[in-house]
This record gives C-alpha cells, structure tokens and sequence, in this order.
C-alpha cells in the first residue's frame, strides 16, 4: 500500500514537473499582463500573416500527403511487390531525421544557388527555397508518415473479404473505394490527418532552415512566437505560445475524440 | 490500380519529396571526398556537439523508460485512483504542442526569474528537461497498450506461489514489457537526437557546452557550409542508425518472452 | 441456370491449389464442394465467382462462358466464410447495397429489402451495425444481401463454419428450406460431410485440389469411388480384410456362421448411438456402431467375449483397393 502512493507520488511528481506546471505557467504568464495585451501581441500584421501562411502552406500539405498516403497505404496492403519494404522505410525516415537535416536536403536539392535542380527551377521563374513552395515541402516532408501508419494497419485489419463482396454485388472499382473502403478507413484516415496537421502546425527546425524567415513574407507562426523571444520580448513568446498551444489542445481533443468513435465498429 | 498512375504518381511524389533531398546530402557529406567528410565531422565543436547529443538523449531515454513504465502502470493498473487521470490527459501534451512552444513553456518556469525558484536554462540539464519534455509521450504510450493488454493470469500465478508484488513485477510483469520498453525508447531516441525547436530556446546553444547535433547543423547552414552541414547530418544519422539498431536487436532477442506471454 | 466447370486448375507460386476438376451443377439445385480444409475446394468456388482467375479451364453459367468476365458482371451471389459485412452500414444499408449502385427506385429497394429481411427473419434487425448482431444473425444478413441482386447463381463459402454447433444445424435446415422457396442455383463449399449430405442435392468431394467423386449423397455414400470418399463420407472399420460400415456390422453374444470372436475392449457412449471397440482374437482391431437400446438388449460389459458378424454388411475393399491418386 506504501509503495502504491510512492509509485503514485512519483508518477504524479513527474508528469506534472516536466509537463503540468510548465504549462499552467505559460498560460499563467501570458494572461498575466491581460488577456487583450495577449491578443495584440499575436493581433499584428506580422502575425497574422504568420499565421496566415502557416494555416495555408499546412493546408496544402495535408492535402498532398492526405492523397499519397492514402494511395500508398492500399498499395502496401494490398500489392506485394519488390521495393515494398524500401516504400515503407522511405515513408518513415521523416521520424528518424532531424528537422534540421530535413530543412538541408530540401535546400540541397531545390535551392537556386546550391541545389541540384534549383537552378532549373530559377530559370523557369520558380524559386522554391526561402519561399512558399520550399515552406509547402518542408510542411509535407516532416508529416509524411501518419497517414500512411494510420490507415495502413485498419486496411489490413480490414482484409479485402467485404470490397470482394461489394464486387460481387456488382460495383466497380471507383464505387468499392467511396463506399466501402474509405468509409472503413475514415476515423483512422482521420486521425491521420490530425497528426499531419498537429505537426505541420508546430513545425520550427525545417521551416527555420528553407521558409527564410522573412517578417510578413515567409515567417511562420511558430518563427513568429520564437523570434520574440530572440527580440527579449518574452510577453510576447507567451502569447504566441498560448494561441498555438490551444490549436494543440483542440487537436488533441478531436484526436480523442477520433479515436473513441473509430472503436465503435470495431 | 493496375495500368492507373496512382503508383508512378506516389514515387514520383515520394523521390521529390525525400529521396533525391537525401540524395543530395549524400552526395554533399562527400562532395570533397571521404578525407574531407571525415575532416568535418572531426571538428572538436563538432565533436562535442555529436557527443553532448547522444549522451544526453540516452540519459533522457534511461530516465523516460523508467519513468513511462511506472506512468503506464498508474494509467492501465491504477485506474481508480482519479489523479491518473490527470495525469493521463497531460501525457499526449508534448507530442501534439509544438516544440518551440515546448521551449517557451520550460523557459517560462525553470528559466531566468523562475517562480518555482529553478533555473537550469543554458545548461546542460535544460537539454535533459527538454528532451524528456518532448519524448515522454513514446514511452508511455508504448508500453501501455501492451501492459493493457497482458494477462493478469501469470502474475496471479505468481503471486498465489508466495511472491511479493515487487518480485512478480520484476520476474514476470517486466519481462513482458521488456519488448515495448524498448519499442518506445527507441522512438523516444531517435527523436532526442534530432530534437532543434525546443533544445534551441532553452539550452543557450554555447559551442563545447550546451550546443547540441541539430543546432550546430543548424549553425553551419547558417554561415552556408553547406558541405560541413551535410557530413555533420550523415554522421548524426548513423549514429542514431547504429543506436536504433543495436535497440532492435536487443528486442528481437527479446521476442520469444513476449510471444510466450 | 446451371454452372458447368471444365478442366479448372489454379496454382499459387508453387503449390498447385487444383487440378483438373470438372462437374455440372443442374440449374435450380444445391451442390456442395466437400473435402478437408486447404484442398482447394474454395478456391474452385471463388473461380466460379471470377474472385480468382483460372490458370486454365472455363466456368460457364446458363451455357455463357464467364471464365474471363470481372465477378462483378457475373451476376453471382457470393457469401465469404466470414460474412464480409460492410461494418459501417446497417443490416438494412448491406442489404440495399446491391440495388442502391443499381440505381433502382427508392420503393422498390425499400420494398425488395424488407421482403429479403423477413425471408432471413431479420425484420426486427434492419437498424442495427454488424457489430450488434450474432454471428448467425451475421450470416443470414450475408445471404439476404447476396439475394437482394438476384443473382443467377449464389455461391457459399463455408457458410457455417465459424458458428457453434447448435445455431449450425439450424441453420441447415433453414438453409435447405430457404432453397426449396428461392430455387436458385447454389454451391455451397463445407468441410462437414453431415453438413453436405444433409443440405445437397450433389456432393463433389475435392482432395488435394482434385475431384474424387460427384454423386447424389447416396450414391457418394453407398458406392463411394475411393477409400477416402468411403471414409470422408462416413465411419468405416475393417474386419476381416474388408472395408464395411460399423453400423452395418452385428454383435451378438452367440456364435453364428462367419462371425468373428473378439473382446469387448471400450464402450462409447454418444447419446443415441454407442461405440463398442473389440479386439479380435487374431490380434486385429475393429469396432461396432450400435444404436438405440441395442446395447442394454446385449448388457455388455467390458471384456466380454462376443461375435461381430458381417453377413449384412457391404464390402468395401474393391475400391478401398483402386488407386485414389
């Protein structure tokens, strides 16, 4: 019984050491000078357009790896071929590399000075690194793999048995996959894309290293909320911390809630 | 699928995207031949960086193991108890909060002024708080599926042949986490050593002392040695290649226990 | 309409799934695929469906060849082993599914599927997920769904053989009664022979990808064309140097001519019919079905000396002896 309450202290001592004081803090911090300075901190033309830039270069992003991964996910359940293991272990690198490293190979390869294909891109009038397109990949490298992990496991799960059936009954291809297949997928293709967008949203290394950083060009919000604390302004850090923190907190809700209805059919 | 372009598409997409970008670093790291990669990566600052990085990702590793395996017996074994859920709900915070964010919030209260009266930023104990900040969530929610889904059969069995709770934990519960630990110490690894938005606010970045892997790479990109940026990407990525593998073979050889139980 | 399979064979990579089967089954009756699990006997009915392409051999349905047509334009009724149920439609939605992608007026499907949900005795089910019903309530789901197309043939793979014993029989009954009133033409694949004898008009016994017999369940059990067709079908024993059936053999206490002396060695009670296992006296073993009260008229006990008689029992061991390969 002793050792349950020390086990219990412990526990509680941990997670709320390292992650519920610190954040009852920030938002402690960041309402402190009043919750209408804390807007207007955020409220400026430079963070709006952060923002701005981030919710649209995100929204692209998921999109992109919404189709890919949906794509690849059947693939790999569906399809043996040769290379399948290399597919799989290319889409799950962006978990193993830094967001740092993925920032350089993006530069390696698009940048117009010391890219591979920059300089084709330049002279055909696209710049990729230090603007949109560059953010646009960066978002999309460092997501990549959780819609493929999510949906990959429910359609094996799911087998093929119910779209022969559907087959059977007479439906084409492009009906088995609306009616059958993508409903099946739906909460994990779902929880797929939340994750995508819960770590486009807080995405710093990559972006730090391709997007430029350029004030109401190419910052993004989570360049925005750091480069206060580069200019001492922690007000302001808190500020921008809390508002991207409640995008969090909402993402993290729907993931749970995502989650709960996902098991109902199951 | 057969004849649509749904797969030329998808490679095409994924050799874009991550294929030939890593290509290019390859090629990059020994763009000056393997003399010159290894130059780079010899660097005493960079040296000390590669070192500071990996020793404190595995100390946050042994710690979060250790730490998540008893938060995943509160959550699975002690649910009655309402607090768990608190702590339940706090878990998943670090991994849907964005890191700089994470910085923000760990500067906030053990930084300059702190009002809990600890300041550890600019040391290096504030690259161990933040990389158990940001890596918590890979070991609790590893370990706790499994642990929710174990039996309560075998330690019964144990326990109704005299052992004491601690014993049936370390000799029968454990070996079957064993696996999952593991499992979750590596992901929790290979995100530590590539860890920059967090790291960068809180530990001061000060060459030889508080400057990790990914902020000297990112040091380097910075002032364009692109070459050095690149050998120094390679190196860390064999490193936590090397590291990752050693922890999956260590699981393989732990296998059979886990299919046994 | 009839089914007629010529010449099937299937492999995949290198093992040969089957061989060489042909039958026809008549247009408006029931036949089953029978044999031990793995032989190949799904893979033959899922050829049928166009669910997999022969490697060589043609399917037929009312006379048109079919082999090379996608399952879909087929205009089969197929239910899988475990139900496929689409897990995010209700057993009203499943069974509408066919009509609705058929773009079928909204009466009528509602009308056709409610007719469908009665003939399975699922009215009171329409609302419900797959997850709310029972694994027999699953399966007759499965068949409504299949009928709701009316389909030229309907194709059962083991379309009992995840449920418990009692909901089987059940089930069995039910299905040969819901055939007599549908009179489509079926084939139904199961590893339980009593299942098969009980259900089909025809039995087409595939081992190891390839077909032993096809017969009338009578035929199949009274002249079977192999050894293991005689001991698929039924209990067989061997006195003697022959192969008989253990209920065709007598046990008496007294000698009579021909019979055989032996030891009663176990007795196995099963309800209505009794096991008596006897060695005989030149060391052989062989054993006796008896039913009914047969065994109190005799009160046996162990290690009695009795006499197994064979003179109404039918040899076997002609084709016992012909090679099954």
């Amino acid at each position: 019984m002793i050792s349950r309450w020390l086990l219990r202290a412990f526990g509680f001592g941990y997670v709320g050491f390292l992650v519920g004081i610190p954040v009852v803090a920030v938002v402690w911090r960041a309402l402190a000078p009043g919750f209408s300075s804390a807007w207007h901190s955020v409220d400026t033309p430079a963070g709006i357009h952060a923002l701005e830039l981030t919710l649209e270069s995100a929204a692209i992003a998921v999109v992109l790896n919404t189709l890919f991964g949906v794509g690849v996910a059947l693939i790999l359940a569906r399809h043996r071929f040769p290379g399948a293991s290399v597919v799989e272990m290319l889409v799950d690198l962006p978990l193993s590399l830094s967001p740092v490293v993925v920032g350089l190979a993006l530069t390696l390869f698009y940048s117009s000075r010391q890219g591979w294909i920059g300089g084709w891109l330049t002279a055909r009038g696209i710049e990729v690194i230090f603007a949109f397109p560059g953010i646009v990949l960066a978002s999309a490298f460092v997501s990549l793999p959780y819609v493929v992990r999510e949906v990959l496991p429910v359609l094996q799960e799911l087998g093929t048995d119910s779209e022969r059936a559907a087959e059977t009954l007479g439906a084409g291809p492009f009906t088995v996959f609306f009616r059958i297949t993508l409903p099946a997928i739906r909460w994990g293709l779902a929880y797929g894309v939340l994750l995508t967008t819960a770590r486009i949203l807080g995405e710093f290394g990559a972006m730090s290293v391709v997007s430029g950083n350029i004030v109401g060009q190419t910052q993004t919000f989570t360049q925005f909320v750091s480069a206060y604390f580069t200019n001492y302004d922690p007000a302001g850090a808190y500020a921008g911390a809390l508002v991207l923190g409640l995008i969090s907190m909402f993402i993290l809700a729907a993931l749970s809630v995502t989650r709960s209805r996902g098991e109902r059919f199951s | 699928m057969r004849g649509a372009p749904g797969p030329a598409l998808a490679a095409t997409y994924l050799s874009l995207l991550v294929l030939l970008p890593i290509a290019a670093i390859l090629s990059k790291a020994f763009d000056g031949g393997v003399g010159a990669f290894w130059r780079e990566v010899t660097q005493t600052e960079t040296l000390a960086a590669l070192k500071l990085t990996i020793i404190t990702s595995l100390i946050v590793v042994a710690v979060n193991s250790v730490a998540g395996t008893a938060i995943a017996w509160l959550l699975v074994r002690d649910r009655r108890f309402a607090l768990n859920k608190v702590i339940g709900a706090l878990v998943d915070l670090p991994f849907a909060l964005p890191t700089v964010v994470a910085g923000v919030v760990l500067l906030s209260i053990y930084g300059a002024g702190s009002p809990v009266g600890i300041d550890v930023a600019y040391t290096r104990a504030a690259i161990v708080v933040a990389l158990a900040f940001v890596t918590l969530p890979f070991s609790v929610r590893s370990v706790q599926p499994v642990l929710a889904a174990l039996d309560t059969d075998t330690e019964e069995a144990a326990a109704s042949l005299g052992a004491t709770p601690w014993t049936t934990f370390r000799r029968v519960t454990l070996p079957s986490l064993l696996p999952a630990i593991l499992t979750g110490a590596g992901l929790g690894f290979a995100r530590a050593v590539g860890e920059f938005g967090s790291v960068t606010l809180f530990s001061g970045n000060l060459p030889f002392k508080t400057e990790v892997a990914a902020v000297r790479i990112f040091g380097l990109i910075d002032s364009d040695s692109l070459p050095a940026a690149a050998a120094v990407s390679l190196a860390l990525f064999i490193v936590s290649l090397v590291v990752l593998t050693l922890f999956s073979l260590l699981r393989r050889r732990l296998l059979p226990v886990e299919a046994d139980s | 309409m009839s089914i007629e399979v010529t010449s099937l064979a299937k492999s995949f990579g290198s093992s040969v799934a089957v061989e060489d089967v042909s039958f026809e089954v008549p247009a408006g009756s029931l036949m089953a695929l029978l044999g031990p699990s793995g032989g190949g006997k799904s893979t033959v009915l899922r050829m049928i469906a166009g669910l997999e392409v022969p490697d060589a051999g043609t399917v037929r349905i009312d006379g048109e060849d079919v082999t090379r047509l996608p399952a879909r334009s087929r205009g089969i009724g197929f239910c899988f082993q475990h139900y496929a149920p689409f897990r995010h439609m209700t057993a009203w939605e499943n069974v509408a599914f066919g009509l609705k992608i058929r773009h079928r007026p909204k009466a009528e499907i509602a009308a056709r599927v409610a007719e469908l949900l009665e003939l399975v005795r699922l009215s009171g089910f329409a609302d419900r997920y797959p997850s709310q019903l029972s694994g027999g309530q699953r399966q007759r789901m499965a068949l409504a769904r299949a009928l709701a197309v009316e389909p030229r043939v309907l194709l059962l793979d083991e379309p009992f053989g995840a449920l418990d014993a009692q909901v089987r029989k059940e089930l069995r009954t039910w299905l040969r009664e819901l055939h007599e009133k549908v009179a489509v033409t079926t084939v139904l694949v199961t590893h339980d022979q009593e299942e098969a004898m009980e259900v089909a008009d025809q039995i087409a016994v595939i081992r190891e990808g390839r077909l032993e017999q096809v017969g009338t369940p009578a035929e199949c059990y009274d002249h079977p064309a192999s050894e293991f067709v005689l001991t698929f079908l039924g209990p067989a024993t061997r006195i003697n140097g022959a192969w008989v059936r253990p209920h065709d053999l007598a046990l008496s206490l007294e000698d009579r001519p021909g019979a055989r002396r032996g030891t009663v060695e176990r007795i196995v009670r099963l309800g209505f019919e009794t096991r008596v296992e006897v060695v005989l006296d030149d060391g052989t073993d062989t054993w006796v079905q008896l039913a009914g009260r047969a065994l109190d008229e005799l009160a046996l006990s162990l290690g009695a000396r009795v006499y197994v008689s064979m003179e109404h029992a039918r040899d076997f061991s002609a084709v016992a002896s012909s090679p099954t390969v």
